[in-house]
């Protein structure tokens, strides 16, 4: 027992206490990026490379809209509808010629969105790092730190949005399509349901709830153009180890990431602390392809 | 393959070798620089090629093999006294070797996108590994080295100018892409090619699947780390931003725009990328991207083949 007892004090119990509250924002966050281009990618088969793009997207538009009227949630809803719109154009101009051919030249199409739209961002508001005020400035103490409530409502917002997706897609007659069309493409399409508007709006309501997470997100750290991609990457790392187009699995998987990318932030440098979740993903690929949180296949 | 038809074929590519050996002498400084350059992204590309291309795997991180290539010429040229090319490029093969080895034994038992996804993300790690190093990589500074001479011990020793680097970078581009063409049409680059047709039904006749992807991610790397030398040597330098996932992009990039599965194809590609992103760099300064990628975008839609894509049979006999 000496031994234990020992680790277990010499362990910085209030930074792990801090960490797992930070992990768990970020997990939120990250699980609404998450669920956006898991369900992009089980319902058409595409990668989408742009979504950090579209995140960064919706943080400048907030970042537009806060400055011109000043108001946070009017902010965060804009953001969600204009980059919604964006992302319908752009499944329709460069997806949907796309349909029926090889995966692999999607993932290619969405790298080129990317490259354009974080250059576009680049152009139009420089590299200087731009600031959304935080709507919420209460804090509250916790150990050493004034922790601030607005991290809390983040979560508590994201929860919601991914929980009213969720009622949407389990109840609601579109939300039935969407599922439908997941399942069988041919069998909805053949039921009348108009499958190539299904993907154009799924696209559109990934590319939204992106959004919604970049304006959320944005208070914590500056907006640039180029803070999309890290994002990207994290958002693949999810979706794989949750299992490709898997909701539920995709949400705990982010929570699972980010909680460990914070534990290891109080140890090693936060840049390094990414490597952690490479490793998570190998590690997954190599043991349980199928994804972590999905039941064993039979 | 009829003989007339590869008469035409070892003409037109002695002509174009030869074009690229008078090129030094006409033109000015500037496009002898770009020349050069083209050539050692088209080494890259072509690299890219032989698992995009011939093998059907799409990878996302070919910046690793060229960044390792990079930093391991760094380390020769740094640590030993007078700067010898040839150990530059030993030790830039063995790092970008070492490197290809750990990413194909994870990667290839993974397919299509997945293997695309894992490759990028191993391409970050080792970007992340070499951004925070600094005491030995030089961070985000990277790493800064003269250029060694060209020289063969008790034969002769040139310093590199503008011309000889072309030369000698010419002979590299041009030795490797006969040893890629080669091993494209050997057995082993036929098993290679009906993996990327049907690897169930390869894998049925009794080939070792796991075993050819492996020594073709290998041979890959391999390659692009030899590239990677050569633009360490051009440029005096070595950064992370060339380990970083967007230059692997690029190489993918080149791929689709000059025409996959062709050898020559990803170098015309690299010219056309460069040309396109020279000529539009006049006009829209460093954001370039923005017109480069709706052509990029334009021509996966309209142009799956590329532009040399319609010769893909004839290039390949």
């Amino acid at each position: 027992m000496e031994p234990i007892s020992a680790i277990l004090h010499a362990l910085p119990w209030d930074q792990i206490l801090i960490q797992t509250l930070n992990g768990i924002v970020t997990g939120m966050i990250l699980a609404l990026v998450a669920s956006g281009l898991t369900l992009i990618f089980g319902i058409m088969d595409v990668v989408n490379f742009a979504h950090g793009e579209l995140f960064m997207l919706g943080a400048y538009i907030g970042v537009v809209v806060m400055a011109t009227s000043g108001s946070f949630w009017l902010a965060l809803v804009l953001s969600t509808l204009v980059v919604a719109i964006i992302g319908a154009a752009l499944q329709i101009t460069t997806l949907r010629p796309l349909l029926g051919r090889d995966p692999l030249t999607t993932i290619l199409a969405t790298f080129g969105i990317s490259l354009v739209l974080q250059n576009y961002a680049l152009w139009q508001f420089g590299p200087v790092a731009r600031k959304i005020q935080e709507p919420i400035t209460g804090r509250f103490s916790l150990f050493y730190l004034e922790y601030p409530w607005y991290r809390i409502v983040i979560a508590v917002l994201s929860g919601a949005i991914i929980g009213g997706f969720w009622l949407f897609l389990k109840y609601g007659t579109y939300g039935i399509w969407i599922r439908a069309t997941t399942q069988d493409r041919v069998m909805a399409q053949a039921m009348g349901i108009p499958v190539p508007w299904v993907h154009t709006a799924v696209f559109a309501i990934g590319a939204g709830m992106a959004a919604a997470s970049g304006v959320l997100f944005g208070p914590l750290v500056g907006v640039n153009h180029a803070m999309g991609i890290d994002w990207v990457l994290r958002a693949f790392i999810v979706v794989v180890v949750g299992g490709m187009g898997n909701l539920g699995g995709s949400i705990a998987a982010s929570i699972f990431i980010s909680l460990l990318e914070a534990y290891a932030s109080i140890w090693v440098d936060p840049a390094q602390a990414v490597i952690v979740s490479f490793v998570v993903l190998i590690l997954t690929l190599l043991f349980r392809p199928t994804g972590l949180f999905v039941p064993t296949p039979k | 393959m009829s003989k007339r038809s590869s008469y035409i074929y070892w003409t037109g590519f002695c002509v174009i070798v030869a074009l690229l050996i008078v090129e030094p002498f006409v033109l000015p400084e500037f496009w002898r620089r770009f020349v050069t350059e083209i050539l050692i992204w088209g080494l890259l590309a072509m690299s890219s090629d032989i698992l995009i291309g011939y093998t059907g795997m799409v990878s996302f991180g070919h910046s690793a093999f060229f960044g390792l290539g990079m930093y391991g010429a760094a380390a020769a040229l740094l640590s030993v006294a007078p700067p010898n090319l040839w150990l530059a490029i030993l030790y830039g093969l063995i790092g970008a070797a070492a490197v290809a080895l750990f990413v194909a034994y994870f990667s290839t038992r993974l397919r299509d996108i997945y293997f695309a996804i894992t490759t990028l993300i191993f391409s970050q790690i080792f970007y992340v590994i070499i951004f925070t190093w600094t005491e030995v990589t030089g961070g985000e500074n990277g790493l800064t080295f003269s250029r060694p001479a060209l020289a063969i011990p008790g034969l002769f020793s040139l310093p590199f100018t503008t011309s000889t680097l072309h030369w000698f970078v010419l002979a590299v581009v041009t030795a490797s892409y006969l040893i890629l063409r080669r091993i494209t049409q050997s057995p082993f680059g036929m098993v290679l090619q009906s993996i990327r047709e049907n690897e169930a039904r390869t894998r049925a006749i009794g080939y070792a699947v796991e075993r050819y992807k492996i020594v073709a991610v290998m041979l890959s790397g391999l390659f692009a780390g030899l590239a990677g030398v050569l633009y360490a040597i051009q440029n005096r330098f070595a950064a992370p931003d060339f380990v970083y996932f967007l230059v692997s992009g690029e190489a993918v990039i080149f791929n689709v725009m000059g025409g996959i599965g062709t050898l020559v194809g990803p170098i015309v590609g690299a010219a056309f990328y460069l040309l396109l992103r020279e000529g539009f760099s006049r006009f829209f300064t460093e954001f370039y991207l923005i017109p480069v990628g709706i052509i990029f975008i334009a021509m996966i839609i309209f142009m799956p083949q590329g532009l040399l894509g319609f010769m893909r049979r004839w290039l390949n006999q």
